[in-house]
């Protein structure tokens, strides 16, 4: 019987997985893991699980269950150390190396370590665990310093505040989201922050962290210092890609892949999610992106790939991600940044809801930024699919809102 | 024959569905997930169950009747 052996137990492996099935593969599908836990989703972890409206066992993506029904093999706790790409086999720490026909690796990313000492009450959150006990640490209340603005630094400031604590925001930027969605929408997300009773300092980076849980004190560049409790480090991820260096296969900020998500010297071995840097043959660029849906899709197209070799799928999505910030519902579609011309439909302040549309070569929608409007994000996504004008798309949202506000 | 059922309740509308399978689900106006019809074909289902899988809450769910 074939096989083919899924490293990487998180959203991409397991969906990877599930689309085989789908797909008609009728051979031996393994999924490993170096995490015991059962697979579980990521999203959740800044949000629900941090709150408390979540938990462990509501964020499962796999029970032992539905892996049986669907004829998929856990292998969970072994962390996978090498490939021998000449002998198609995986090694695996605490198991005898599998034999693969086809190999997916999905091993994502992790949490780019805090550069100011790691120590309990210094967070990262990236895996079930991370969440677990921040909250820990967040219901013993106290002043949290998060470090980092990007999505998951802002999700955390926002879910801290929901539980009702003091929260201090620190970002090197003097515009955290400038760069991904232009310095005014970015000022609208600043905004946001500070009527939810955040307290930013922005423009400003971190020097060092001294002290212990409870009782650190944060040191800023500009020489300012913020006592803290609790102290949060969100400033990136790494893909998972050092146990591949060996093989041969090519690395490079990830796993190296063709438009097919194939990896490039390898035509038996796939990436998809995180740790996957696959040329985009719509962009006619390498790309590697760190989104739920990204890896979904990704784990599809795979799937395919793999069942029915005679047809391949080139891989070109169109980029989503969304974001849960205080009362804002965040949907990010397509290529926001490295352009500046942009038009806002609604407004940020009115109404709460508004999309921005961006345009790079100055007539077609190139991406969108919307918030509370998941209509108005449909209407994008198609748009962006079918190559739609601005000016069509721009028509057709304000056409909506006037028609929702009547 | 499956059927497909949607928890309305938890929808978030990320309209991921929606772009995985256009003819299957909708969005309303108030952003929550409309299914355009219930009954998946053989022939359609694994394509549905990949959108049903897609949604980030996991409200689809393609079961048999
Ligand atoms: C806190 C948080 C909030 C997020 N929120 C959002 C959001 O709101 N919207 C959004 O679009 N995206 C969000 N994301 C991003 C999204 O979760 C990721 O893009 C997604 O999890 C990527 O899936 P993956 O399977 O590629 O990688 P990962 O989720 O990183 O999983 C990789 C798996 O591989 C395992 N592994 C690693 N190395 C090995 C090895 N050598 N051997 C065996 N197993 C190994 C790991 O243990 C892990 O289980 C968030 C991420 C985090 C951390
Ligand atoms: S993907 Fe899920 S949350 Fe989004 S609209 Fe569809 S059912 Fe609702």
């Amino acid at each position: 019987m074939t096989s083919t052996v899924i490293v990487g137990s998180s959203v991409g492996g397991v969906r990877t997985a599930q689309a085989l099935r789908s797909e008609g593969y009728d051979g031996e599908v393994v999924l490993v893991g170096e995490e015991s836990e059962l697979p579980y989703d990521k999203p959740p972890l800044s949000k629900g699980l941090l709150a408390g409206t979540a938990t462990a066992d509501s964020v499962r993506l796999l029970t032992q269950d539905a892996a049986d029904r669907a004829g998929i093999r856990l292998l969970l706790g072994h962390r996978a150390t090498r490939v021998d790409v000449a002998a198609n086999l995986v090694e695996l720490q605490g198991h005898d190396p599998l034999r693969y026909d086809h190999l997916v690796v999905a091993t994502g990313a992790r949490a780019r370590p805090s550069p100011w000492g790691e120590r309990p009450g210094i967070h990262v959150v990236r895996v079930l665990r991370d969440a677990q006990l921040l909250r820990q640490d967040l219901l013993d209340g106290g002043h949290v310093v998060v470090v980092g603005a990007g999505f998951i630094g802002a999700e955390v400031a926002s879910t801290a505040r929901l539980l009702d604590l003091e929260v201090t925001l620190v970002d090197p930027l003097p515009v955290p989201m400038s760069r991904v969605l232009n310095p005014e929408v970015g000022g609208w997300f600043v905004d946001l922050h500070r009527r939810h009773g955040v307290r930013s300092i922005f423009g400003v980076g971190v020097e060092a962290i001294d002290g212990e849980l409870g009782d650190f004190t944060v040191r800023l560049t500009d020489g300012s210092e913020l006592a803290a409790a609790v102290v949060v480090v969100g400033i990136g991820a790494e893909p998972n890609d050092g146990w591949l260096r060996s093989s041969g296969l090519v690395v490079d900020n990830g796993l190296v892949c063709d438009q097919y998500c194939r990896a490039v010297d390898a035509d038996n071995v796939f990436g998809v999610g995180d740790v996957a840097r696959w040329f985009h043959p719509g962009y006619g660029a390498e790309m590697r992106v760190e989104h739920w849906t990204n890896a979904v899709d990704q784990a599809v197209c795979v799937a395919h790939n793999i069942a029915h070799p005679d047809d391949l799928r080139v891989y070109a999505p169109v980029e989503y991600v969304w974001s849960d910030q205080h009362d804002w519902k965040v949907q990010v579609v397509g290529r926001t940044s490295g352009t500046t011309e942009h038009v806002v439909v609604g407004d940020p302040a009115e109404d709460n809801r508004f999309a921005v549309l961006y345009t790079r070569d100055g007539t077609t929608l190139s991406g969108a930024a919307v918030v509370n409007w998941p209509r108005a994000l449909i209407g994008c996504r198609r748009a962006l699919r079918d190559g739609s004008r601005l000016a069509q798309v721009h028509d057709a949202l304000t056409a909506q809102a006037s028609k929702v506000q009547e | 024959m499956a059927v497909v059922k949607a928890d309305l309740e938890a929808c978030q509308g990320y309209a991921n569905c929606v772009v995985g399978a256009e003819d299957y689900f909708d969005i309303d106006d108030d952003g929550v997930v409309v299914l355009l019809r219930a009954e998946v074909s053989e022939s359609d289902r694994g394509r549905v169950e990949e959108a049903a899988r897609s949604c980030p809450v996991s409200a689809l769910l393609v079961e048999d009747q």
